[in-house]
């Protein structure tokens, strides 16, 4: 019997469970390997060389070398991950909240400043295509 | 015999550590972050603790996707701050109480705890920014004033163990702790939380009203707190603030009457909201003093 995914409604948000772990292997492995100097130093001089080590699907190759920052999210990666790839490119956790949401920096900071994004309105998926179907 | 007298739950937010590391705490974002901290270190160093017990996470750090255990005991003699992209935290390795550790591994198997055990671990800001925010600024020269047994939890690929799971463990651990000869004092950190999304385009929830039933209930209602379901973590918290989890070893491992003697609550570090929580055992209060 397949488990229960309780927790696909929430929207905007992939929650990283064992069959995205399956699908992000490689990508997160490759993420996570920039975590050291050397390696960094590796990937600075040729990218594509580097993800050559990485058996990634060309999606998620693709989406490494745009830094889409969300498809790499859809492809199976994982925001600790891929939260490396953007510090090797000097990028911090709350910059890279601001290119997800679209936000931008400044605006994203602004709304954190401002007590964050309300819970009313953002529990189920139900919610954002309304707001969708208004617009 | 060793003794668990107190628990502190803490947020572990990164960003945090580079605020200390830099300096750059009395900065107008960052002061009320700290402010709520300085009682705390008061504290702690009044607790006299011989060892803390942390329970925290690791983010992709030390970890890799290659092996991902649900429970991982620290058992080797140090823990050195690992580096997580900017290089490691400028702050004091990590010393164990290795004797205790390997106790605690051994008991908590025969309590049908079936732990990973970890004789080299390095630790990441989940363990480090605890370490710093309670016992205040250090440099690598320096020495943490007390040993630290390290707790590394699964909360990055879901499921994380139940809030059930973790309260049940927390009370293994204190059993494991009291069967130990040795007179020590120990005193339990839970970290992680409180509600942040870092991820994808709901990132930025903040769930005030969430966090603060959970801190009441932390002391009041602890084991019905720990029934809570991932879905609702999840839902209400943000993706991230399933950490929460973490609290409840914490809360497990002390007595069922407990006393909140310190709490601090903001918004925002960075993305998340930063929550801070003392407790005592009742019976224990005043025994370290
Ligand atoms: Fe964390």
């Amino acid at each position: 019997m397949a488990l229960k995914k309780d927790y696909e409604d929430i929207p905007g948000t992939f929650v990283f469970d064992a069959d995205r772990g399956r699908e992000g292997y490689q990508l997160n492995q490759f993420c996570i390997s920039l975590r050291l100097q050397k390696n960094r130093d590796t990937f600075g001089e040729n990218e594509e060389a580097y993800l050559d080590g990485y058996k990634m699907t060309d999606e998620q190759r693709q989406a490494v070398l745009d830094r889409d920052w969300n498809r790499l999210l859809e492809l199976g990666g994982n925001i600790y991950y891929t939260s490396k790839l953007a510090a090797n490119d000097g990028i911090n956790f709350q910059q890279l909240a601001g290119l997800m949401t679209g936000m931008g920096n400044d605006a994203y900071r602004a709304m954190m400043v401002a007590g964050g994004r309300s819970p009313e309105g953002n529990r189920y998926q139900s919610e954002w295509d309304d707001k969708e179907g208004d617009a | 015999m060793a003794r668990i007298t107190a628990g502190v739950g803490c947020s572990h937010v990164p960003a945090i550590g580079v605020a200390m590391d830099q300096g750059i705490t009395e900065q107008p974002y960052w002061e009320p972050v700290f402010e709520g901290f300085e009682k705390s270190r008061e504290w702690m160093k009044e607790q006299k603790a011989d060892v803390v017990f942390l329970v925290y996470n690791d983010h992709c750090t030390v970890f890799d996707a290659s092996c991902i255990p649900t429970f991982a005991l620290g058992c080797g003699p140090e823990f050195a701050p690992a580096d997580e992209g900017w290089g490691p935290r400028p702050v004091p390795v990590v010393k164990n109480h290795q004797v205790l550790a390997s106790h605690i591994a051994q008991s908590l198997v025969l309590d049908e705890f079936d732990i990973t055990v970890m004789n080299e671990m390095e630790v990441d800001h989940g363990l480090t920014v605890p370490m710093s925010v309670m016992f205040g600024d250090k440099t690598v020269d320096d020495e943490w004033p007390c040993l630290v047994i390290p707790l590394c939890v699964n909360v990055v690929q879901y499921p994380p163990p139940t809030g059930n799971r973790c309260y049940n463990l927390g009370k293994a651990i204190r059993r494991a702790v009291e069967s130990f000869d040795e007179d020590l004092n120990v005193v339990i950190f839970g970290t992680g939380g409180m509600s942040h999304q870092l991820q994808y385009k709901r990132a930025g929830l903040i769930n005030k009203e969430w966090d603060e039933q959970f801190l009441n209930r932390l002391t009041s209602d602890p084991v019905a707190l720990s029934q809570t379901p991932h879905v609702e973590y999840l839902r209400e918290a943000g993706s991230e603030g399933v950490e929460m989890v973490m609290w409840h070893v914490m809360r497990g491992a002390l007595d069922d009457e407990v006393e909140e003697v310190h709490r601090h609550y903001h918004v925002p570090a960075s993305n998340t909201a930063v929550g801070h929580i003392i407790l005592e055992n009742v019976k224990d209060q005043g025994m370290a003093k």
